[in-house]
């Protein structure tokens, strides 16, 4: 295979991996401050809805990108509301958000636009269009850096590289920062900076909150980047490697950027090759699709390092026992 | 017999009494949804037709999940409709348990034609292969690099025969072209993956394919948008989805679900006749679209060659292999 084939096979991956890690990282807040969250499809599901309809509607794409984080947020504080507030069982609330997502986009969809749960086809400055990077025509004659730069590089949706900044972004918020620190001791250790007289409400609702918004620019993305319009289940169960990137990723920024690189490399692959031969035997796409939740099964059996959740995880924090 | 069971007696007299009173046929619609502008658009719109010819009525019902197939059947029978539709191979199964129960109401199922001797049962399968060669006929003419693509929905023999129809139509106007044919998926998610579609379509693009044909339901959304996308052609399916993309959908291998439904609708309880019926190229349940969206692209020479292609399929001279006939496909491996 040639250079061009390679790069177009990364290329894939680039596209395929963006959705992932946003949404990875948005669990990363959550559950880094001991909210765990499956809800993730529902609130992209959400998202990539109201990012199709208001970019159908105003034929502004940006537009889309605000009403898709307002719908996802707004989940997002529901979430709150049941798991923090009222303390509920966090996996179900996260759950019942999945159903939600899936039977309300229909039915607004099919109420607004008359399509059966469909919008009308997104065009012009309706969708994200790709960004050429300066110099990319320029340098793309040149030997092996310049087809990287013009093919791989340049020419992606501009959400792309909001996600790639994302990641050292969660880094430095996360390990070098008061509010990071606090954040992860809320999930570790609620009580303890509880006695430290920060509120831990607080906290897990700012998590869920930017869980929220970059749910809402994940699915943002696959309707008005990927896709031009909505359609219903779109998501198509990319929460849940969204959850198994985040598990094998330890639950660390970087990891998940590698984490959903691996996914969507993957994914590239089985969509490019329908099987591949290696050492003889056949290896079929259905064997690669089904890698990423082997991989996270081989991660949790502790097989490649122990991935071990944040402590508190998954537990309401209730003051004064 | 006490008083409760009086009161279940008289609710199930009433229940038959309302029934043997309504005898509208019934539609159930399945997964994938009624506005899918592709199968079970077209068995909708069937059903919206014989409702402005006739001016009758019908039950309808739209599956929410696989679970729901038997009781919807049931449900549907218990309140009198008669016939029932119900679309698609995946029904199969719950229909051969419910006929029998309810040897007085009509069934037809579509894309099934492996039920056997039911006396209440009409089985309608559609020759997609036949109609799926003509369109990958038209895909070689059409190509200027002499590779063509196939992008399925969910990987089971049913779309499998629309790939293996379409290579051998390709293959047939072409020789020496290259068929590169992906599936979504194996998980019902595979009909609703705009996303996944548009991606494979970019992958073939890249592997030089420049007319790609999508059987894959609200996936194929996304690949005619890629193709549109990236300046190629794309073939769409079911449904006429040529309006999609004027001028950039070559056309659309149509199966004619709606006249299927009609027909059922028309004939009523009383015209109702069981038993295996096939829809094929010569009584024009499949066939490919041609309208004002697609004619400047559609040159005279490439009509007259799979006009040509049909007669002889019609008249028998020319035979498609059918996937399902035996698992298998002499031009394409999977």
């Amino acid at each position: 295979m040639d250079l061009l084939g390679v790069l177009q096979i990364l290329d894939s991956t680039v596209r395929m991996a963006t959705p992932l890690l946003l949404a990875c990282l948005a669990g990363l807040f959550s559950e880094r401050a001991g909210i765990f969250d499956i809800g993730l499809e529902g609130k992209m599901l959400m998202a990539a809805f109201f990012a199709a309809a208001f970019a159908a509607f105003t034929g502004n794409v940006w537009i889309g990108l605000l009403a898709a984080i307002a719908a996802s947020l707004a989940l997002s504080l529901l979430h709150g509301l049941a798991s923090i507030t009222f303390r509920g069982n966090q996996l179900i609330s996260g759950v019942a958000i999945n159903f939600l997502a899936a039977g309300v986009t229909v039915v607004i969809g099919q109420a607004w636009f008359d399509l059966g749960g469909r919008t009308p086809a997104l065009e012009g400055a309706g969708r994200f269009q790709e960004v050429t990077l300066p110099f990319a025509d320029a340098l793309a004659p040149v030997p092996v850096f310049g087809p990287i730069y013009a093919e791989l590089i340049s020419g992606h949706s501009p959400l792309v590289y909001v996600a790639l900044l994302f990641v050292p972004l969660s880094w430095w918020v996360l390990f070098r920062t008061r509010f990071g620190l606090r954040l992860r001791a809320v999930g570790e250790n609620p009580a303890a900076v509880d006695t430290a007289g920060v509120s831990v409400v607080a906290l897990r609702f700012y998590a869920v909150g930017i869980c929220g918004v970059l749910c809402g620019i994940a699915g943002a993305y696959l309707a008005t980047g990927l896709a031009a319009g909505f359609v219903k289940d779109m998501s198509a169960g990319r929460g849940f490697i969204a959850l198994a990137a985040l598990i094998f990723a330890k639950w660390r920024p970087w990891y998940a950027l590698y984490a959903c690189l691996l996914f969507g490399f993957l994914e590239a692959i089985g969509n490019r090759f329908q099987s591949i031969e290696l050492l003889g035997i056949a290896v079929p796409s259905q064997f690669m699709q089904a890698l990423p939740y082997i991989l996270t099964v081989v991660i949790l059996a502790g097989f490649v390092g122990k991935a071990i959740p944040p402590r508190a995880g998954g537990e309401p924090y209730v003051k004064e026992r | 017999m006490n008083l409760k069971q009086k009161f279940l007696g008289a609710a199930a007299m009433l229940a038959l009494t309302a029934g043997a009173a309504a005898a509208e046929p019934g539609l159930i619609i399945d997964l994938g949804g009624k506005f899918d502008k592709s199968f079970n658009e077209s068995a909708f719109n069937g059903a919206q037709r014989w409702v402005a010819e006739t001016g009758g009525e019908y039950v309808e019902t739209e599956l929410a999940n696989e679970a729901q197939r038997e009781q919807t059947m049931r449900r549907m029978a218990e309140r009198g409709a008669n016939p029932i539709v119900v679309l698609g191979f995946a029904n199969a199964s719950a229909l051969s348990e419910v006929a029998p129960d309810y040897p007085d109401t009509n069934f037809a199922i579509i894309d099934v034609d492996w039920l056997g001797d039911l006396p209440n049962v009409r089985q309608i399968a559609f020759s997609e292969h036949e109609g799926s060669y003509l369109v990958g006929m038209m895909a070689a003419k059409a190509s200027e690099t002499g590779t063509v693509s196939f992008v399925g929905g969910m990987d089971v023999p049913l779309i499998r025969k629309f790939a293996c129809g379409y290579a051998q139509g390709v293959l047939a106007a072409n020789p020496e072209a290259t068929v590169i044919a992906n599936m979504t998926g194996t998980t019902p998610t595979a009909w609703n993956d705009p996303v996944r579609g548009a991606e494979l379509t970019r992958s073939q693009i890249s592997q030089g394919a420049d007319v790609v044909y999508a059987a894959a339901g609200g996936t194929g959304i996304g690949v005619l948008q890629a193709a549109a996308d990236e300046d190629i052609l794309s073939i769409g399916v079911d449904s006429n989805q040529n309006f999609l993309h004027p001028g950039e959908v070559l056309t659309s291998m149509l199966k004619r679900v709606d006249n299927a439904v009609y027909d059922v609708f028309s004939a009523g309880a009383e015209g109702f006749e069981a038993g295996v019926v096939r829809m094929d190229l010569s009584n024009r349940g499949v066939g490919i679209a041609l309208d004002g969206f697609n004619e400047a692209i559609v040159p005279f020479s490439m009509l007259s060659e799979v006009y040509a292609a049909a007669d002889q399929i019609v008249s028998g001279g020319l035979t498609v292999h059918d996937y399902t006939s035996d698992d298998s496909c002499p031009v394409l491996t999977f």
